[in-house]
């Protein structure tokens, strides 16, 4: 066992794996990594299983100390990483050696930058899985949802490759001003068709008061319909609550919604969300689920088998 | 009528009702476990809603398309069974009434405080959804004299333990969280434990019960 020693911790880095399944019947959140994209590739380039404990550096301003050798690598969001002095390239894996320190920049371009280490970061899961849900004050390195704090220790495995690798330039995804594709459906039919037209027509940026729950649109309000009963809601859903101002659901999104649903995010978009900064310019348009289903099915299949 | 609908790219929701009955939350938990049982290694997760079923699949071994055919036998099954006759487990909460919005409720509802007391505990309650937060059971029905709005400005943080109430439903926040219902008082059980099997005691369908306790019992039975 080897492993790292957090000097800095950033201010909001958080242990992460596939999520939390089969409990959100009892209203425990799935979790997991907000860039699911990123994510992924940080666990391949170390050929570790989908969903291998990684962290989530929001924002940036990390720094590490290396307790033993070992091999990192890390995707996602666009900042300096320096190994010692020497600069690191991103979405690439790299050798550290005990003693040496890994400083991580703030981000430049994106938000959210995936750590992931040879066999993943070793944690004790709490219902499944070490997923830190802050609110809810489950898993993380403590078990009780606590952020990377200084002087933690995140302990990993040894690990030899014979040499770097990186991510293809054309897989890391730099459609960051594309449209985000949305699903139609759930309480769509209620809308008034103008209303419909309006969401996609409009201009949209992303409200400060985004977090890891929910992402929050400031814009015009659209005008939303009324639904009674609370039911199940899924990653990615576009609620309208009466202020007319759209949510989208994230990783650590409520079991449970009663606000009327426009549609979803296409799964691969909803990765694209978790990296656009706050006031950033956000337009929709429409994708058939048929085709967001063959897009997931793809990537699933890239990197879960 | 049951709509079977997409909810995004890797859900299929069930809508079992219009309206939500009394029976509804354990025939629903009743078609949950027959799902489960039946095509449990197609999910990742089961949410009962008032009056919905959603489910959360593996893309890699299903679709929309294949689930709803192989839901089509379990939903006829479920329709045509009796309506259950077992009742849901019955729970008996201590509570002691000392919430922080009791005499403020007594004033609302225009009533004493020792009579929303008696009239909050003279009923029995049945978990009808969980959601919201871990382990966070709504319960109903709150009897009509007791039924207020939600308060303007929610909390930014209820104490863990609160028993509360909105409109015609009751609850108790199992962890301190921000919350908009009206507290009348505190449970001193632990109402959602990770390392417990099952980690949360009530069950959909699940009958309630609340037990008024004094300040010494209340402190006495902290953390069980």
């Amino acid at each position: 066992m080897t492993g790292l020693r957090v000097l800095r911790p950033g201010p909001m880095s958080l242990l992460q794996d596939a999520g939390r399944r089969g409990w959100q019947h009892l209203g425990v959140s799935p979790c997991g990594p907000l860039d699911g994209h990123a994510a992924a590739w940080a666990n391949r380039l170390l050929d570790n299983a989908w969903g291998a404990p990684l962290l989530e550096i929001a924002l940036g301003g990390v720094e590490l100390l290396a307790e033993g050798d070992t091999w990192l690598a890390s995707a996602g969001a666009e900042l300096d990483l320096s190994l010692d002095g020497a600069t690191i390239p991103g979405w690439s894996r790299f050798a550290v050696r005990a003693g040496q320190h890994l400083r991580i920049g703030f981000a430049r371009r994106g938000q959210r930058l995936y750590l992931a280490a040879a066999g993943g970061f070793c944690a004790e899961p709490v219902l499944g899985s070490v997923g830190t849900q802050v609110r809810e004050g489950l898993g993380g390195l403590d078990g009780r949802g606590g952020r990377l704090t200084e002087g933690d220790r995140l302990a990993c495995s040894p690990a030899t490759f014979s040499t770097a690798a990186s991510v293809p330039w054309r897989f890391r995804g730099d459609d960051h001003d594309a449209p985000l594709r949305v699903i139609i459906g759930g309480d769509a039919p209620d809308f008034a068709a103008e209303q419909l037209e309006a969401f996609f027509a409009r201009e949209w940026q992303l409200s400060p008061q985004s977090d890891r729950m929910g992402a929050r649109l400031l814009g015009e309000p659209l005008v939303a319909p009324s639904r009674q009963w609370s039911m199940g809601v899924s990653r990615g859903a576009i609620q309208v609550p009466p202020d007319g101002r759209p949510i989208i659901l994230q990783a650590d999104h409520q079991t449970m919604g009663g606000y009327p649903i426009l549609g979803w995010l296409h799964p691969l978009d909803q990765w694209r969300l978790a990296q656009c900064s706050a006031r950033q310019d956000l337009r929709f348009t429409r994708v058939d689920i048929a085709a967001a289903q063959a897009d997931l099915h793809r990537f699933y299949r890239f990197f879960k088998s | 009528m049951i709509r079977l609908e997409p909810a995004g790219a890797e859900a299929l929701l069930l809508v079992l009702a219009e309206q939500p009955t009394p029976d509804l939350p354990l025939r629903i938990a009743a078609l949950a476990d027959d799902i489960r049982t039946e095509l449990g290694a197609l999910l990742t997760d089961l949410v009962p809603g008032w009056t919905s079923l959603l489910l959360h699949y593996d893309l890699l071994r299903t679709d929309h398309l294949q689930l709803a055919e192989r839901l089509v036998p379990l939903l006829e099954r479920w329709r045509a069974a009796p309506v259950p006759t077992v009742a849901g487990h019955l729970h008996e909460i201590p509570v002691w009434y000392a919430g922080e919005d009791l005499a403020e409720v007594a004033r609302a509802c225009e009533l004493t405080v020792e009579q929303v007391t008696e009239l909050h505990s003279a009923a029995e309650y049945r978990v009808g959804a969980i959601g919201f937060a871990p382990g966070f059971a709504y319960l109903g029905e709150l009897h009509e004299r007791l039924a207020l709005p939600r308060r303007a400005t929610p909390r930014t943080v209820v104490p863990a333990g609160s028993l509360a109430i909105a409109e015609r439903q009751t609850a108790i926040y199992p962890q301190a969280s921000p919350g908009g219902w009206h507290l009348l008082g505190l449970c001193p059980w632990r109402l959602f434990e990770p390392a417990r099997t099952p980690p949360c005691p009530l069950m959909l369908g699940d009958r309630v019960r609340f037990r008024p306790v004094d300040e010494a019992t209340y402190r006495r039975e902290r953390g069980r």
